[in-house]
């Protein structure tokens, strides 16, 4: 294994802890924050907060010290906001909601043991297939398959 | 709450460790749609990131104990995984993608995307378990 890879493990190491920390693991967690007409659970937001707060502090901080270099420091940018963003977001947000599941917390589940998380990755990876045999979105804040 | 907002914390230092070592950005989408396709050079370190995040899912089973299950009956979250897997594709991020990395990078577009799919769960959630009284299974 080279260096990237290795950081790349330690990456989704440290970001499957901090969905386990953070209660994202728990499917309920996610639904009571959905269920705003329910007992609405506010701790997504908080931890969006975490999140947000450390990733844009970093960036800056890392795009100052790298001085004129910095633009090279990030992958360039979709900032296009088309149907497909749109549909594509309410398509993700219904299947979020009917199943308290999004990508990261369901695949950290996997590890975790959740007999509920391994349905939900199947049916994930179904999908995933099956849009790409749809059409292909220049990626906006993700990573570009 | 702030366990929330300091697991949410150790996130936003994973995404930047993956965006530095990478150059990508840490969707998990992204992520997994890239691991099962896409360029070979690229997929080791995708599948790497995969297998930090189920591997912190084994530790935390020793050390805490099995996950929590989703309320929803097997028929129901096979429809969400579908829907979640193909909507991200076709929108291009989740909740890291858009919702943490983008909003982090001040994207205009993620930024409509998160409000949009947070809305969409929301207005699912009220309709499935206030409507037709889904999710209440064991």
């Amino acid at each position: 294994m080279n260096r990237r890879t290795i950081a790349a493990l330690v990456a989704g190491l440290m970001f499957g802890v901090g969905l386990v920390v953070s209660g994202m693991t728990d499917p309920r967690n996610v639904l009571g924050f959905l269920d705003v007409s329910g007992h609405w659970n506010p701790r997504l937001l908080a931890v969006m907060a975490g999140a947000v707060g450390v990733h844009a502090t970093l960036l800056m901080l890392l795009a100052r010290a790298a001085g004129g270099r910095g633009a090279r420091l990030l992958p360039p940018r979709n900032n296009r906001v088309d149907r497909s963003l749109i549909v594509g977001a309410a398509i993700f947000g219904v299947g979020w909601g009917l199943s308290g599941y999004c990508p990261g917390p369901a695949i950290a589940s996997l590890g975790l043991g959740g007999r509920t998380a391994f349905t939900f990755v199947a049916a994930m990876i179904v999908g995933v297939l099956a849009a790409r045999l749809v059409r292909r979105r220049a990626p906006s804040g993700c990573d570009s398959p | 709450m702030l366990t929330g907002l300091l697991g949410g914390a150790l996130i936003g230092l994973a995404a930047t460790v993956y965006l530095v070592a990478t150059g990508r950005v840490a969707g998990v989408s992204g992520i997994l749609a890239g691991a099962l396709g896409g360029d070979r050079a690229a997929r080791g370190e995708r599948l790497a990131f995969l297998a930090g995040l189920v591997g912190a899912g084994l530790i935390a089973a020793v050390v805490a104990g099995p996950a929590a299950a989703s309320p929803y009956s097997t028929p129901v979250l096979f429809v969400g995984g579908v829907l979640v897997g193909f909507g991200t594709r076709l929108g291009g991020g989740c909740t890291s993608g858009h919702g943490v990395c983008g909003i982090s990078r001040l994207s205009i577009a993620s930024l409509i995307a998160t409000a949009t799919f947070i809305a969409a769960g929301a207005a699912t959630v009220a309709v499935a378990t206030h409507v037709f009284g889904l999710g209440t299974a064991p």
